[in-house]
């Protein structure tokens, strides 16, 4: 504990905090606690309140301030002092005089509290100290040539970047480049198009930012943002530094030969839609059949085969109609679809295909295809007319759907795996809504066909985002800042290694693969991957693990801060850790509607429910808490938690901790996980009112008279 | 890398997609200048009442992008406040900005003494007129930035001036005139985003004249915890929760006489609220009329769950027309069912029109196709983007976005 440390106390009677609470006898609570100066103003955020702090601050040259008012979340930049001094927020509204009663004992005990909560976090904690990487590299790695990958370095060198563009094959272009034409996507949408993949080819080979390895395998990846050492291999094997990575290696297509039901394999006239464009690039003026039918979904959306859809397959059947029927005036057509999938602008290009009448559109589900002598019977069920129908056709093409690439081609020298983890069917992703870019290997983005099912214009698309997001991690590292969702933040765990006892569970849990390990299993940490969520502060049994402004010790002399009544009073004490990226703000919703809570809970925000450590429980249990809450975001499928896995770790933590539980002789229910939405607020209080009971049941803790 | 032209980068509208290309340009380290017309950040997606296809709150992620502008410095909001000109080019533009009269100044601690004491009333508008708040009033729960509005059409200024005797933070200036500002920028980007289509123009389904037909916008109002029902959906003729609700897919999209196009969310939007539905309501009835359903990609296990959903009826087919039952004040719906090749006729107590995407226009002149829709790049160094380009889930927004943020940093070299 820094002792030296200057403090002023600010404490705000504004917005109703006045009539609610006794501040002045708050500010005589503030007074034992050892502080330079206390003082109390009617609204702090006020010009006139400002300037107060301003003035102290340069007269007194205060270290630091506590600012006992609204939420941190209110007028956050108003009372941020960036590097210049510590600030602590002491929300005093919203969690004591907003869902308290007005002159109550109780309320003004838990404002009390409050506050020596919070100076004893200014006390206790420090200005994080930025983690500056040395020698960090400007120059970003993009791995696959396809269209995605060639967008990617395309404009990652128009911004000022070097580009190390690898590509397993011999030519640039992937996919893209075995496309005879392209549909248009742009307004007019009756002409295909010559495919856009060449003139990005060029422009790619003919930038002098852009270093294009060809041919060429990555052998290991290693290192963090700011610094990957990548090993390659392509006549020789080679070494490369690069600050960022954008991983678009693409896809591939589902193996039809699972499609035996639908004649492939059995009739050389049944073709993927792949391999018909191969056909028709060939030789465009080929005569085609004059019978040629398309089985949309052919291997998707089929639980057998791949249950997702493809995307890009009812786009390009559309498209390959056209070529048949631009080669052959007499063919006809056939489209057996489920939808036809046409979103946006692309239904201009669908309705120019209905116009010929020679392409007919039937909704069913093929159940098979026989074949009969030169031609090919393909039996139809549910159809629009309710009957079973068949068609006979020269020639079938299968719209087969993509799979994602691998990985694991990528080579991470990663404790956590070779590869980028997958969400689902394979695909690299993971926040798939509101952050599509962000990825659990920091530095790493995904782009393209590799994240989702995509076509060639969504490819584009997302290839520049995946770009940008791999500058903004180098430009974030250089300043030692993390990235999302934690942007800006400096602090960063610090490892007190001395007490380390090699049990690997910082490295197994950390959900971003930030820690790497000695074969002994010491942790390596790389503090430029980290996004500073503090699951491994969380799960460290040594409490090895803190950060400057976050830290075992800290939390646990804010635990020890509380007032505890004595085992007369008859008074609960409850301590609630509340996720600061949603349960926090539904809490400061409720109180805004008027909300009531027990006085007896207290909060203590974290910035996941995965960075509570053990040994606050039990410090809590021993001081004479009655009950502990733990109120974070959803886990599971649809998961809700910013880290992906924190809420999930505590659920699973939560066996352990009951072990603790029976160690120390007490009932289970002293320790409940809760896990809410952000707009559920009116649930708050409820879930308050609910634990008050169950521990009012089973009593009082018995260690507060010890 | 050395920054010689440090002109912000200026974003115009600040929806999800605006507010995403600020902070991922400001994240980068440069600065930005982020407007928006009305008087809080969010566009469309912070009144609905959540995402498909996981169902969760918009406001989770909203939260997120709030704090990454709350700590950022780079980062100048100004609500209230559109474009209305443009000039120069690449690396030096001047914009012309003009912010409507800021009777709430930032002193403003969110208290809500004013509201108690506001005599007038004005319709919702964030809830699409379904209930009234006060003429000072706070636009929605977690309205950002946190502080109130006035609206002055309703509004007796200092006739009244309750508010401002009310209130201890002299945050209220019922004087306040409409401001302009000149800002010099390096790159624009256009988020200017979308209306839903004007559902009164669809003669047969009589939008306007019956009560309990609404749209898909309307109805996550009606979903929405901060909607007119507090989180129980009512239907707004008797207030009643409807336990069979029918979903008009296409409402004027594909449609020569309306929009020729496909808006590409209305689908998983209504699966969305089917789901939604039934997790409030397990039991409840309802039908989707639709032509084609259209959920690509892994949405397709949304699909699943609602073709597994019991009381979920997929229909396919296009409604004819609704009828109003004038006692019940249900709907009468004829729909052609094409999987039977016949007419289906449906009663049902709630309607809910699956409109489609029609892009905001700027002020300033665009480059746009027959339906309206923005050129991605308009010149170099403005670029419009997401909604305003085509329609486009928030998902394929936000990617948009950040693909534009890297085409404006760009011009700052």
């Amino acid at each position: 504990m820094v002792l030296d440390k200057k403090i002023g106390i600010y404490i705000c009677s504004g917005c109703g905090i006045g009539n609610c609470l006794d501040v002045t006898k708050l500010s005589q609570a503030a007074s034992t606690e050892n502080t330079l100066i206390c003082k109390i103003h009617k609204a702090l955020c006020s010009p006139e309140g400002f300037e107060i702090i301003k003035k102290d601050i340069e007269k007194e040259q205060l270290s630091g301030i506590c600012v006992a008012a609204c939420s941190p979340r209110e007028k956050t930049e108003l009372f941020n002092f960036r590097d210049h001094i510590q600030v602590e927020r002491i929300n005093i509204r919203e969690l004591a005089a907003w869902i308290g009663e007005p002159g109550e004992e109780n309320t003004q005990v838990a404002a009390e509290d409050y506050l020596r909560m919070g100076i004893t976090k200014l006390k206790t904690t420090s200005i994080p100290e930025p983690y500056i990487e040395d020698e960090i590299c400007n120059d970003i790695l993009v791995v696959g040539g396809g269209v995605s990958g060639v967008t990617a370095a395309i404009e990652g060198a128009k911004a000022g970047y070097t580009i190390c563009l690898i590509e397993k094959e011999n030519d640039l272009g992937g996919w893209a480049n075995k496309l005879y034409k392209q549909i248009p996507f742009k307004a007019p949408y009756d002409q295909l198009k010559e495919p856009l993949v060449t003139e990005l080819i060029a422009e790619a080979e003919n930038n002098k930012f852009i270093r294009i390895y060809k041919s060429t395998a990555i052998l290991q990846i290693d290192g963090h943002p700011g610094r990957f050492e990548i090993a390659i291999k392509h006549v020789k094997t080679e070494k490369i530094v690069v600050g960022a990575i954008v991983a678009a290696m693409g896809w591939k297509p589902y193996n039809a030969k699972a499609l035996s039901q639908l004649g492939y394999g059995t009739s050389d006239k049944v073709l993927t839609n792949l391999e018909f464009e191969t056909l028709i690039k060939g030789n465009p003026k080929q005569r085609l059949p004059g019978t040629i039918l398309f089985i949309q979904c052919a291997g998707s959306r089929d639980k057998d085969h791949l249950p997702y859809c493809s995307s890009y397959c009812c786009g390009t059947s559309l498209k390959q109609t056209k070529y048949i029927r631009e080669s052959n005036p007499d063919s006809s057509v056939y489209i057996v679809y489920k939808d036809i999938r046409t979103p946006g602008m692309y239904e201009e290009f669908y309705k120019e295909v209905q116009r010929d009448d020679r392409v007919f559109f039937t909704k069913g589900d093929v159940e098979k295809v026989e074949t009969q002598s030169e031609k090919l019977k393909v039996i139809i069920k549910n159809t629009l007319l309710g009957d079973d129908i068949s068609i006979m056709a020269d020639m079938i093409i299968l719209a087969t759907g993509m799979t994602p690439a691998t990985t694991a081609d990528l080579n991470l020298s990663y404790r956590l795996g070779k590869g980028l983890p997958e969400l689902k069917y394979e695909f690299s992703d993971s926040h798939f809504i509101c952050f599509p870019y962000e990825t659990r290997r920091t530095g790493i983005y995904a782009a393209g066909a590799l994240r989702a099912p995509m076509d060639i214009s969504a490819c584009i698309e997302d290839a520049g985002g995946a770009m940008l997001k791999a500058i903004q991690c180098i430009e974030a590292t250089k300043r030692g800042e993390a990235v999302h969702p934690r942007a800006g933040d400096k602090s960063y765990p610090v490892l007190f290694m001395d007490r380390c006892t090699d049990c690997k569970r910082c490295t197994e849990e950390c959900p971003f693969g930030m820690y790497d390990e000695t074969e002994k299993g010491t942790p390596l940490p790389n503090p430029a991957r980290c996004r500073r969520c503090g699951i491994c502060m969380g799960s460290c049994p040594e409490r090895v693990i803190s950060f400057a402004d976050f830290s075992i010790n800290s939390v646990s002399a804010m635990i020890k801060s509380v007032s505890m009544p004595d085992e007369f009073e008859e008074k609960l004490r409850v301590l609630a850790f509340v996720c600061e990226n949603d349960a926090y703000p539904a809490l400061e919703m409720a109180a805004r509607k008027g909300l009531k809570w027990s006085p007896f809970i207290r909060i203590i925000p974290v910035r996941c429910i995965g960075s509570i450590n053990k040994v606050w429980i039990s410090d809590a249990l021993s001081c004479g808490y009655d009950g502990i809450l733990q109120i974070g975001c959803k886990p599971g499928d649809d998961y809700q938690c910013h880290y992906i896995q924190g809420s999930e770790l505590t659920q699973k933590r939560g066996e352990n901790l009951q072990e603790t539980l029976q160690t120390m002789m007490l009932e289970p229910e002293r320790i409940k996980t809760v896990f809410v939405e952000i707009t559920d607020y009116h649930k708050i209080p409820v879930i308050f009112e609910e634990y008050m009971n169950e521990i009012e049941a089973i009593g009082p803790n018995p260690f507060k008279s010890m | 890398m050395t920054v010689r032209n440090k002109k912000p980068i200026l974003v115009i509208g600040g929806g999800i997609s605006g507010i995403t290309a600020a902070v991922e340009i400001a994240e980068v380290g440069h600065e930005v200048i982020l407007i928006e017309k009305e008087a809080y950040l969010g566009g469309h997606v912070v009144k609905m009442n959540n995402y498909f296809p996981k169902l969760c709150p918009p406001a989770c992620g909203l939260e997120i992008n709030f704090q990454r502008i709350r700590q950022n410095t780079r980062i100048e909001v100004m609500v209230s406040t559109e474009l209305v000109a443009l000039s120069g080019e690449r690396g030096d533009f001047k914009a012309s900005l003009r912010t409507t009269p800021l009777y709430v100044k930032n002193t403003c601690t969110a208290c809500r003494k004013c509201v108690d004491v506001c005599p007038e009333v004005r319709p919702d508008d964030f809830n699409y007129g379904f209930g009234s708040t006060k003429a000072i009033y706070l636009p929605h729960d977690m309205a950002f930035p946190m502080k109130y509005s006035i609206d002055d059409r309703y509004c007796k200024k200092e006739s009244c001036n309750k508010c401002v005797e009310i209130c201890e933070y002299e945050a209220i200036d019922l004087f306040a005139k409409e401001e302009m500002k000149e800002v010099e920028v390096s790159a624009v980007i256009l988020a200017t985003g979308w209306e839903n289509y004007n559902a009164g123009l669809l003669d047969k389904l009589h939008y306007n004249e019956f009560k309990n037909v609404v749209t898909n916008v309307e109805f996550e109002r009606l979903l929405a915890p901060g909607g007119p029902g507090k989180g129980s959906l009512l239907r707004p003729s008797d207030q009643k929760e409807p336990k069979d609700i029918v979903f008009v897919q296409c409402a004027g999209s594909r449609d020569e006489n309306h929009l020729p196009y496909c808006s590409a969310v209305c689908c998983p939007a209504s699966l969305k609220h089917a789901l939604t539905c039934q997790e409030r309501y397990p039991g409840s009835k309802i039908r989707i009329f639709y032509i084609d359903l259209r959920v690509t990609g892994r949405n397709e296990d949304f699909l699943k769950r609602v073709e597994e959903n019991k009381n979920i009826e997929l229909v396919k087919g296009k409604v004819a027309s609704i009828e109003e039952i004038p006692d019940s004040k249900n709907l009468r719906i004829e729909a052609e069912n094409t999987m039977k090749s016949k007419k289906i006729r449906v009663e049902t107590e709630l309607v809910v029109l699956a409109t489609g995407i029609v892009p905001n226009q700027p002020a300033i002149e665009m480059k746009t196709n027959q339906y309206n829709f923005m050129s991605g790049e308009q010149k170099s160094g403005v670029y419009a983007i997401a909604c305003g380009k085509k329609p486009m889930d928030v998902s394929s927004s936000v990617k948009d976005a950040t693909a534009a943020a890297l085409k404006t940093i760009q011009t700052i070299r």
